[in-house]
C-alpha cells in the first residue's frame, strides 16, 4: 500500500507567540513538525506495518521544512519530498489544497494520503477536505482507528457526539486524531537513516503547477487583551469554610 | 444583504451556535436557513422561530447520514443558484468539512473559529484566533461568496418565538456519496464543551487520593485509573449541580482517566464559558490556550505554584477531594438545590 502523510512546519508549541511589528514573532523557539501530524506520520506506519507498502512524508513550505521532514524519516517514513518556492509564500488554504494535490499526483497518486487534524499555526483544519475535494477522493476526518480490508478502509471517526464507524473505497484522504496512539519517537537508527537522506524539493515548476491566488489574506495581527483580574486567593480554617467563602465569591460573579 | 445560515444539527439536535450565527446574518440584512437532513420539518420549524426570513430544506434520503461529499455539493449548487454574500456556519467538525470542500467548488475561502465579523462595504472582515490562540488575527476573504464558521457563544443568541410561522422552501440534493455511515457507537455520552456555559475540569491531580484504598487485585495503572474515576466523580457532581459539562486536561486524558471529547486545550476543544472551575489541573500553556478566554476562572489546587493561579480569578490552594465535595454542598445549600 502506497501512503502519503502530509505535514507542516511550525513553532514549538512551548513557544511564546506573539504579534510584534506585524508580524508573528517566535523567539527562539525552535521548528518543529506539527504536532498533530506527528499522530499521522504514526498513523501511516501503522497501516505499513499492518499491510506493507511505503510511507511518503510530503510538505509544503521553506527549505527549513526539511527538518519536519526528518524527524518523519527518523519516525520510520521511507521517503520524504518538499515542495519549496518563493511565489508560495501567502499561500492560504485552497492553494495549500491545490498544490498538495498536484505532489500527490506527481508522486504517483496513493491510496491513501494521511494528515493531522489540523496545524498549530493557523489551526482552520481545512486542508485535508480539500485536498480530497480537489482530487476527488473520499474524505475522511477524525479518524482514531483505521482499518484497510481489501480495496476499502473502515476508520472510527471520534466526533463530539461519539464515535462513528465509517468505510469508503480507496484511494481516500484521512485526518488522524490523538486515539490513532502516541507517536513513536525515532530512533537512533532512524535518526542515522534521516541525517543522510537526500530530501528532493520540487518547485511549482516541477509540479506543472502556478501559485495561486490566495483568497484569503491577513489585514492585522494583534495580541490578544492582558487579563487584569489578580488572582484573589481563598483560604480559610477548614474546608468546609473554604468553600463557603468561594461558593459566595461565584455565585457574586453572576455566571450561574 | 443575503446571508445563508447553515443549520447544523446531529439527527436533530441542533447545534446552539446555529441559532447564534442566525442572529449574526439577520443584522447584516435577510438571513436565509439552510437544513440538510431526512426528516428534519422540526429542525426547519425551529430556525424559522428563531428569525430566519426563508428556510431551505434538502430533505433527502440521501442525506439521512452528513457525509462531507453531499452536503458540500447540495450547499454549492444552491449557493452557485441563488448567489449569497455570505455563508455562516457554527464551527464543528461537520461544518469545517463541508465549508471547506464548497470553497473548493466556489473557488472562494473559509474564515474558520470567527469571534467578530464585521461588514466592510461588500466584504467582511473576521477575527480569529491563530497559533492556539496566542495571536489573533484579522482576514478577508477576496470570494464570493465570503464563508465563515463562527465560534460558539461569541456571538448573541436570538429569541425563539414558538409558534410562528414563515416561508420553507423545499430543495433538492446534489452530490454523490463517496463513503457509507456502518454505525453510531453509544460508549462514549455526548459531551458539547464549545457551548457550555459552566464546565469543571480535572487534571492529573484527581489520581491523588491516597486516602482511597484500590479493590484488591489492581495493579498499579488499574489502582490509578480507578483513584482518577473516583476524583472524577467529584468533578461531575459539581458540574451537575450547576448544570455544566466536565472538562479535562491533557494528562487526565493520557492518563486513561476519562475520554478524550472531554480535553480542554491545544490538542483538544478552546473553550469560553463564563466559569471554569480546574481542579488538579497544574496548567500547562497547551491547556491554558484553550480556556484562558472564560469568564471567571477558579483554580483549585495543591500547588501553591501551579501555573494555573496566574490565570484564575480566584485560588484555592489545598485537597481537591476535601474541597470539592465541600463546595458541592455550599452550592447546593446557597443555590436551595
Amino acid at each position: 500500500m502506497k501512503i502519503i502523510a502530509c505535514i507542516k512546519q511550525v513553532p514549538d508549541s512551548e513557544a511564546k507567540v506573539r504579534a510584534e511589528g506585524g508580524q508573528v514573532s517566535w523567539g527562539d523557539a525552535p521548528l518543529v513538525i506539527n504536532p498533530f501530524d506527528e499522530y499521522a506520520v504514526e498513523g501511516a506506519l501503522q497501516q505499513k506495518e499492518a499491510a506493507g507498502g511505503t510511507v511518503t512524508a510530503l510538505c509544503v513550505g521553506p527549505e527549513s521544512a526539511k527538518e519536519a521532514l526528518k524527524h518523519a524519516l527518523a519516525m520510520g517514513a521511507d521517503e520524504a519530498v518538499l515542495v519549496s518556492d518563493a511565489a508560495l509564500n501567502d499561500l492560504d488554504t485552497v492553494g495549500a489544497a491545490k498544490v498538495l494535490a498536484a505532489a500527490i499526483q506527481k508522486i504517483g497518486g496513493a491510496d491513501m494520503v494521511v494528515f493531522g487534524r489540523q496545524t498549530l499555526d493557523n489551526g482552520a483544519g481545512l486542508t485535508p477536505a480539500q485536498t480530497a475535494r480537489v482530487l476527488g477522493w473520499p474524505m475522511l476526518g477524525l479518524a482514531g482507528q483505521i482499518k484497510v480490508e481489501g480495496g476499502s478502509v473502515n476508520v472510527e471517526r471520534v466526533l463530539e457526539e461519539g464515535r462513528q464507524s465509517m468505510k469508503a473505497n480507496l484511494p481516500a484522504v484521512l485526518s488522524v486524531v490523538q486515539s490513532i496512539g502516541e507517536p513513536r519517537y525515532p530512533s537512533f537508527m532512524g535518526i542515522r537513516k534521516a541525517s543522510k537522506a537526500t530530501i528532493p524539493i520540487w518547485s511549482l515548476s516541477d509540479l506543472g503547477a502556478t501559485a495561486p491566488a490566495p483568497i484569503v489574506t491577513r489585514t492585522e495581527l494583534m495580541n490578544p487583551p492582558v487579563q487584569e483580574k489578580e488572582v484573589e486567593m481563598v483560604s480559610g480554617e477548614t474546608p468546609a469554610e473554604i468553600a463557603e467563602k468561594l461558593a459566595d465569591k461565584i455565585i457574586a460573579e453572576k455566571v450561574l | 444583504m443575503k446571508t445563508f445560515v447553515y443549520i447544523d444539527h446531529f439527527k436533530g439536535d441542533v447545534q446552539p451556535a446555529s441559532w447564534e450565527a442566525l442572529g449574526l446574518a439577520k443584522s447584516f440584512g435577510t438571513a436565509v436557513a439552510l437544513v440538510f437532513g431526512a426528516g428534519v420539518d422540526a429542525v426547519a420549524k425551529a430556525a424559522v422561530e428563531y428569525g430566519a426570513d426563508e428556510v431551505l430544506v434538502a430533505d433527502d434520503s440521501s442525506l439521512t447520514d452528513y457525509r462531507a461529499e453531499t452536503y458540500a455539493s447540495t450547499l454549492s449548487a444552491l449557493a452557485s443558484s441563488l448567489n449569497p454574500n455570505l455563508i455562516l456556519f457554527p464551527t464543528t467538525a461537520r461544518t469545517r468539512e463541508m465549508a471547506a470542500m464548497a470553497a473548493v467548488d466556489l473557488n472562494t475561502g473559509v474564515l474558520t473559529d470567527v469571534s467578530a465579523l464585521e461588514a466592510n462595504g461588500d466584504s467582511f472582515v473576521a477575527t480569529r484566533p491563530i497559533y492556539e490562540g496566542k495571536v489573533l488575527e484579522k482576514t478577508v476573504c477576496s470570494g464570493k461568496p465570503v464563508m465563515a464558521t463562527i465560534r460558539g457563544r461569541a456571538f448573541p443568541k436570538p429569541n425563539r418565538e414558538e409558534g410562528k410561522s414563515g416561508t420553507i422552501t423545499k430543495v433538492v440534493a446534489a452530490g454523490e456519496a463517496k463513503s457509507t455511515v456502518e454505525g453510531y457507537s453509544a460508549s462514549e455520552s455526548a459531551v458539547n464543551l464549545g457551548d457550555a456555559s459552566i464546565i469543571v475540569s480535572g487534571g492529573r491531580g484527581v489520581s491523588n487520593n491516597p486516602s482511597l484504598t484500590p479493590p484488591a487485585g489492581m495493579d498499579e495503572k488499574g489502582a490509578e485509573v480507578w483513584r482518577a474515576q473516583q476524583g472524577f466523580a467529584l468533578v461531575t457532581d459539581l458540574a451537575q449541580l450547576l448544570g455544566g459539562a466536565v472538562g479535562a486536561s491533557r494528562a487526565a486524558v493520557d492518563g486513561g482517566y476519562i475520554t478524550y471529547a472531554h480535553q480542554v486545550g491545544q490538542t483538544g476543544k478552546v473553550v469560553a464559558p463564563d466559569l471554569y472551575i480546574a481542579c488538579g489541573i497544574s496548567g500547562a500553556i497547551q491547556h491554558l490556550v484553550g480556556m484562558r478566554n472564560a469568564k471567571v476562572i477558579v483554580a483549585i489546587n495543591k500547588d501553591a505554584d501551579a501555573p494555573i493561579f496566574k490565570q484564575a480569578r480566584y485560588g484555592v490552594v489545598g485537597d481537591l477531594f476535601q474541597i470539592l465535595p465541600a463546595l458541592t454542598e455550599a452550592m447546593k445549600k446557597k443555590l436551595g438545590k
